[in-house]
């Protein structure tokens, strides 16, 4: 492979697998969401993502990476190219001793990935690599609904009870520590900048930070660091236990049965 | 008229016979889904087919049943037919390609057609399909398959669905963070 091609293909992971396994993360919330309308619009937005997730596959397999099947089930978790923060359970704390799902924890972490996600689409609309602009423009056009319903969420339970508003904020705050993972392009950023396929970290950063503080704003409060990144760099192939577990969950339905996956 | 010709005007024909199992009362020419049929060469038909949600899960299966009535229809022109059905994402599919055909069948089957225009940000302006009054309340913006949305009438108090509307609401749009 060209060194131009690993390049594209470095920023191609990264928008795959962050969805894919957020994606996965929000599938686990099935018939436990707060109510019926939740859950119904939930596992929508999971099987929109599910299927950006397999457009970034796609475009992969078009460049010789394997086929899209394989790409989501069969790699290593070191080949993962997902930030930390979206890998990790639903739940904070003990996962294991007491694995109780955090809606608080869940609606922060997918508002603050949406913007991050609307902001990287706009910088993909004028991406040097055609495929690439063509599938964030439809993309783009589901995502809308998506930034739309985490927002409202956000909003809502930030001016709520007082303990919804104490979740919140220590949800930010966990969320917060790792986000620039997230922002982050990993230590192939500056070649993947300089083929103009995204806009440089900074930019992201700066715009994600602009757009974020506005709303937290609006709902008075404001955060007292930068964001940061203190479980490694998934961009770099940096995970946890957590990913490790979850591929082997998926492998197993996917190993069990192949006729079940199918796109 | 070529053989060729008459090929494809068939093959269009057998397209309004497929549905999205979904949906099984309009058809995906209907919907908007037919990007284009080419004649790649003699005995080879190339259906490109435009995905409404990325995540659709009936994509293979439409995939699978455009093949199987276009062959079957198609036998007695040529043993050998080949036919190929790929889904492509651009141009992306919008709400607007649904024919006025296809905008009726929905109206019949309980679910309001998508709003003729609309602007980001704004409350869709979509009219009772029963009592046609516009006096109506959105409930989930995502209802029981990804295009569609679930909303009530105030007037005649009816539960109705709706398609969600998709726009190319983005294009042309500049983002000056990116300069
Ligand atoms: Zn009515």
């Amino acid at each position: 492979m060209q060194r131009e091609d690993m390049v594209l293909c470095e920023l191609l992971y990264q928008l795959a697998d962050d969805n894919f396994i957020l994606a996965y993360r929000g599938s686990e919330w099935l018939g436990l969401a707060p109510h019926i309308e939740e859950d119904v619009a939930f596992s929508s937005i999971n099987q929109d993502m599910m299927g950006h997730a397999v457009m970034y596959y796609q475009l992969l397999e078009e460049l010789g990476a394997g086929d899209v099947d394989a790409l989501s089930h069969c790699r290593e978790p070191e080949s993962f190219r997902n930030a930390i923060l979206l890998e990790r359970k639903n739940g904070l704390g003990h996962y294991l001793e007491n694995p109780n799902y955090d809606w608080a924890y869940t609606v922060v972490r997918h508002y603050l990935f949406s913007v991050l996600k609307q902001i990287r689409l706009e910088s993909l609309y004028h991406s040097s690599y055609e495929p690439l602009k063509q599938a964030a423009e439809k993309i783009s056009l589901e995502h809308y609904y998506h930034s739309m319903h985490w927002e409202t969420w956000f909003t809502q339970l930030m001016s709520s009870t007082k303990e919804a508003r104490h979740r919140m904020e220590n949800a930010i705050n966990y969320c917060w520590q790792e986000f620039d993972g997230v922002i982050s392009l990993g230590r192939y950023g500056k070649e993947i900048c300089d083929h103009q396929l995204i806009v440089e970290e900074e930019k992201l950063r700066n715009e994600w930070l602009k757009r974020v503080c506005t709303t937290f704003g609006e709902m008075q409060f404001s955060p007292k660091t930068s964001p940061g990144m203190e479980s490694g760099n998934g961009r770099n192939g940096e995970h946890t236990e957590d990913l490790t577990e979850a591929l082997e969950v998926l492998s197993e339905v996917y190993g069990g049965d192949k006729q079940a996956v199918s796109w | 008229m070529t053989k060729n010709l008459l090929l494809k005007k068939e093959v269009q024909q057998v397209l309004q016979q497929v549905t999205d199992p979904e949906m099984p009362y309009i058809s995906i020419v209907e919907l908007g889904m037919l990007e284009n049929i080419a004649m790649k060469r003699d005995g080879f038909v190339q259906v490109e087919l435009l995905p409404t949600f990325s995540g659709c899960p009936a994509l293979n299966m439409i995939q699978a049943d455009v093949k199987e009535k276009v062959k079957e229809r198609l036998l007695e022109w040529n043993d050998d037919l080949e036919v190929e059905v790929t889904f492509r994402f651009h141009p992306p599919w919008t709400t607007d390609r649904i024919t006025e055909t296809g905008k009726e069948k929905l109206r019949q089957n309980g679910v309001s057609p998508p709003p003729a225009s609309f602007t980001a940000g704004e409350p869709w302006k979509i009219p009772c399909p029963y009592c046609h009054s516009m006096y109506t309340t959105m409930e989930n913006i995502f209802g029981p398959t990804a295009c569609r949305s679930i909303l009530y009438c105030n007037a005649c108090k009816n539960p109705f669905e709706a398609m969600k509307p998709i726009a190319n609401l983005f294009e042309g749009v500049e983002n000056k963070w990116l300069n």
